[in-house]
């Protein structure tokens, strides 16, 4: 075997669990993204629909500079198709220092970047790591503490209290709600979501994400009950009305 | 008024335009260079479909029910097709601004059986029309045609090849095709100074007369008794083209000429229409300059050209449309780009074409192809995205590897096979399928489906545990024995098809001294690539049938397979398309043409996929092959950009002949608004263009609306999809290949 150098300190940086990667467009962040999945996520939403990546040990160890260089294969597309990188999950602030060093490399390269994220563990993003981060996606499940345990099953508070810090620095925010009929689309809670994105102000766009049941097979591959189990995805009509609710709260917002 | 062009009794055809050395001889590009008013705008100029077109195009969708239920609308089964055989033909002619037919009656198709008798034979009888004896006299006693020519040759092991279906869909039975007139020339010129060209050409070909020689004056003979026809055809509808057009319609109208007598003469199998929406442009400009011509007349009279052009029609066999299917005539048409001095080459008149598919609705033919380049002007891209998610009728190919190799006056020939309009032609190769031959090199040269010897014989393997090293090696061997017979047939078909169906008409279309290239190709690309993959990464173990023949395999363990952006994989299809291209390089071609190759299958992935047996990657016998360069379906994992990315890692210049990837996406999947799925597939198109991707088939559409077509085919009479290469009406599928493409991979957002 042919020994080889050891990498100099300043490249040993943080190993992540990367669950996967997908380069998609006009779903994680604006245009087409290199969006990478990293395992572990302390939250249980019901209408999860990657319950694969709930686990830290689903991931696969990698080196920030190996997903560096996966990334980098697509930079030319990416830059000349406009779009940038995304890291999302699971939650991707559990594993902050890995984040943190990858968003950097990524800014190094040029890349516009987004950060996928519950806001649960928002203490945990240094203010290196947010100002490496050109837009939030920030998944606001709920703006009623109790109606958040029960989706979630963990507490509202983190995540209200990272979006105010968001505003705070001037971090660009996008919002993402994910309409369940019967569970997340009280017109109270809707309406909560829709004050938090106009008190934030620094809120470019609500996505109104339809709960929909492609998941439900990896409930089945990982032996899971599904907790939704019998409800349908919302009508087009519902999606409407509750995009209006944020319009009316003038918060610029869009509906699938 | 031009000095050299005084034509007193006639308006001057050439007024207003800039001088050039295109006054001199015949160089169209020259002129388009000189004359040519790129447009930077958007689509908001452009005009919709007048009452006139939309009940011509009326009269006409009616008659198209009919023609999908029998197959084909009506046949003229005593007439063989030349230039002239036929009276006028008209769809409503007071309504008509661009007139002619290839037979005297809307799709009714004629006979041409200069490239085989067999196949009008076998169309007749299947159609249920009677074979006229006098007529099947003449082409079996007294008149050769260019499928006998071609068995008369053939020895048994190109005839063993050609029977397993290792080398298949040869142009030896009908006319090759893939070759573009410059039909410009006729609307620039008229036919009577082409003649002049031609005559002198003719003289200057002199002695010794050497077989060279000899051919070339017949050549040129017949050129020019084409051209003659030509004009004679264009006399029976009423006009007289031996003169250059003098105004847009007539630009139109002579160069429609010119195209339809090639359909008339020639049942290619594509028939190219070129590079001709900015030359035209030329011409609508002036008259609308001029006062004379107004948008909603300039747009009357391209769709009523493009009507023209959606109607061609050939006769054809059920055995020929189940490899190309959904009656394809490939007549495209090269739109966009950018000049050489960085002009882009769009015009009004680019986008006119484009807005054919909304007024007259979707529709597969003509096969538009967009040049793209980063900087085509934003408002072209845009409409070009907006198009292609509303009719999912386009295909784009890489101005930007096209330009520096062919110039800027190319155009595409069938699917993606590029060529210098006029100056370059192609003897089509169709295409040899190298899963099947990876098969060969592990059973010995056996075929595996019918177990007879049909490669070279190999010693035994040495293990029933597959060794890269060894299938490599053997498969080396394998490839040098089908190149070789590969070339040995397609040397003999074009040396038949010139001497028992040359192209008189589009031939005397081109310069006198032209490129020549050897169009061969490769299917079953990516289940070969993959199938090296297992053998390399996994543990492939052969599983033999009585005779011990191997007719499938155990894999344990992964393997990386082509498709999503992994060198590992990527790097295996990349080397076999390096190594095919110079073992085809290795073999002399008639008349010295340049070995070219493609990775494309059109829908014969269906075909090859049946006739292939169970492959070391997974792939079951039987199934389908992935289209042209497409990865496998469902082995893309990480989306449509990934894909993407390891087929434009194929080398083009080891495939110069074209690489295809077909992608369907859905609607969502490019973004919740309009404008935002406008500007991600055209980021998308600027994407693939950056990493050197060639060609890409855009599919915007959702699963369910393909199923529902399925049920209800009555419902979606104009439902275009692009497949590999060209766009089908997708009821007129078999329901084989619609289930083919329903089941390919749909690339929507989660």
């Amino acid at each position: 075997m042919v020994a080889r150098p050891l990498p100099a300190p300043d490249t040993l940086v943080p190993t992540g669990s990367v669950h996967s990667w997908d380069v998609v467009t006009a779903a994680d962040g604006p245009g087409t993204r290199f969006v990478t999945f990293l395992a572990g996520c302390p939250l249980r939403c019901q209408y999860c629909h990657n319950p694969d990546t709930w686990q830290r040990r689903n991931g696969q160890l990698m080196a920030v500079e190996e997903l560096v260089a996966k990334m980098l294969t697509f930079r030319a597309f990416i830059r000349a198709a406009g779009g940038g990188v995304t890291v999302s999950g699971g939650e991707p602030l559990l594993q902050p220092r890995f984040v943190e060093a990858y968003l950097r490399r990524c800014k190094e390269y040029g890349m516009h970047t987004a950060l996928d994220t519950s806001g649960f563990l928002g203490a945990r993003a240094t203010d290196q790591l947010l100002d490496d981060t050109d837009l939030v996606l920030l998944d606001v499940k709920s703006s009623i503490p109790e109606l958040y345990r029960k989706v979630t099953r963990a507490p509202l508070a983190p995540t209200i209290t990272f979006g105010d810090r968001l505003a705070a620095r001037g971090n660009r925010i996008r919002i993402r709600f994910v309409l369940v009929p019967g569970l997340t689309d009280a017109r109270e809670n809707i309406e909560g979501v829709a004050e938090l994105a106009a008190r934030w102000g620094n809120v470019d766009q609500v996505d109104v994400l339809g709960y929909h049941r492609l998941g439900v097979s990896k409930y089945e591959e990982l032996g899971l009950r599904y907790p939704l189990d019998g409800v349908p995805p919302p009508t087009a009509g519902q999606l409407a009305a509750a995009a209006a609710v944020f319009a009316d709260h003038g918060v610029p917002v869009s509906a699938t | 008024m031009s000095e050299n062009n005084v034509r007193p009794t006639r308006t001057d055809p050439w007024r207003g335009f800039t001088d050039g050395a295109w006054r001199h001889g015949v160089a169209v590009r020259d002129f388009i260079q000189g004359n040519y008013t790129p447009y930077e705008g958007d689509a908001g100029f452009l005009a919709g479909p007048t009452e006139r077109t939309t009940a011509v195009w009326a009269k006409l969708s009616a008659m198209f029910p009919a023609e999908r239920e029998r197959g084909i609308y009506d046949v003229d089964a005593n007439t063989p097709s030349t230039i002239t055989s036929h009276r006028p033909g008209y769809i409503d002619r007071d309504a008509e601004l661009i007139v002619g037919l290839q037979t005297d009656a809307p799709l009714r198709r004629a006979i041409l059986p200069n490239g085989g008798w067999r196949m009008v034979e076998g169309s007749l009888k299947t159609y249920g029309y009677e074979v006229p004896q006098d007529i099947a006299d003449i082409f079996t006693k007294y008149r050769k045609t260019h499928n006998s020519g071609v068995f008369d040759v053939y020895d048994a092991n190109i005839l063993a090849a050609r029977k397993a279906h290792i080398i298949t869909g040869l142009p030896d039975a009908y006319g090759r095709g893939r070759i573009i007139g410059d039909y410009r020339r006729v609307a620039l010129y008229g036919v009577d100074h082409l003649i002049a060209r031609k005559k002198a050409d003719k003289v200057a070909a002199a002695g010794p007369f050497t077989e060279d020689v000899i051919r070339k004056r017949e050549e040129l003979s017949e050129q020019i008794r084409a051209l003659a026809e030509l004009k004679e055809m264009a006399a029976s509808y009423g006009y007289d083209i031996s003169g250059p057009a003098t105004n847009g319609r007539e630009a139109v109208q002579w160069l429609y000429f010119a195209y339809l007598a090639a359909v008339k003469e020639q049942n290619g199998a594509a028939m190219s229409l070129g590079r001709t929406s900015t030359f035209l442009d030329i011409y609508l400009q002036r008259d609308i300059a001029e006062g004379v011509l107004t948008e909603s007349r300039a747009q009357e009279l391209v769709d009523d050209f493009v009507i023209k052009l959606r109607i061609v029609r050939f006769l054809r066999t059920p055995e020929y449309d189940a490899l190309f299917s959904g009656d394809p005539t490939w007549v495209t048409e090269s739109i966009g780009g950018v000049g050489t001095d960085g002009r882009p080459l769009v015009t009004r008149t680019s986008f006119r074409y484009l807005q054919t598919l909304y007024n007259l609705g979707p529709a597969p033919e003509p096969n538009l192809t967009v040049f793209w380049s980063p900087v085509l002007p934003e408002g072209f891209k845009r409409f070009c995205a907006q198009v292609s998610i509303d009719t999912s009728a386009i295909q784009y190919e890489s101005d930007e590897l096209m330009r520096p190799r062919y110039g800027d006056d190319t155009a595409i020939a069938c699917c993606v096979s590029a060529m210098e309009v006029g100056k370059q032609m192609q003897f089509f190769g169709a295409r040899v399928n190298l899963a099947k031959t990876l098969l060969y090199a592990i059973n010995g040269g056996r075929d595996e489906v019918s177990g007879a010897q049909v490669g070279p014989e190999l010693p035994p393997l040495h293990s029933d545990v597959l060794s890269y090293d060894e299938v490599a090696e053997r498969f080396d061997t394998m490839m040098d024995w089908l190149a070789g017979t590969y070339v040995d047939a397609l040397n003999i078909i074009h040396y038949m098809h010139d001497k028992y169906a040359y192209e008189r008409i589009e031939m005397a279309l081109h310069d006198s001294d032209i490129l020549r290239t050897m169009a061969c190709g490769i299917a079953g690309l990516s289940v070969a690539a993959d199938s090296l993959s297992a053998i390399k990464h996994a543990t492939v173990r052969v599983v033999r049938g009585p005779d011990g023949l191997v007719t499938d395999y155990t894999v344990e363990g992964g393997f990386p397979t082509y498709g999503n952006n992994d060198d590992r994989a990527d790097k295996i299809a990349a080397e076999l398309v390096e190594i095919f291209m110079a073992k085809i390089r290795a073999h002399p071609t008639y008349r010295g043409a340049v070995h070219t190759q493609s990775v494309l299958t059109i829908t014969s992935n269906v075909v090859y996929g049946k006739a292939t047996g169970n492959t070391p990657d997974g792939r079951r016998a039987g199934e389908p092959f992935a289209p042209g360069a497409n990865p496998m379906n469902g082995r893309d994992r990480h989306g449509m950009v990934a894909a993407a990315m390891s087929v434009a890692k194929l080398p083009y210049d080891h495939s110069l002949d074209g690489i295809s990837l077909t992608t369907t996406v859905t609607p969502a999947g490019l973004g919740n608004t309009r404008t935002e799925q406008v500007t991600n597939l055209a980021g998308v198109l600027d994407g693939y263009n950056a990493v050197n991707g060639f060609h890409m088939n855009v599919n915007v559409l959702d699963r369910a609306t393909l199923e529902d077509a399925m049920a209800h085919p009555e419902n979606y009479p104009q439902l275009t999809i692009r497949v590999s290469g060209y766009a089908v009406n997708f009821v007129r599928l078999t329901h084989e290949q619609q289930k083919d493409v329903v089941s390919r991979t749909f690339h929507g957002a989660l």
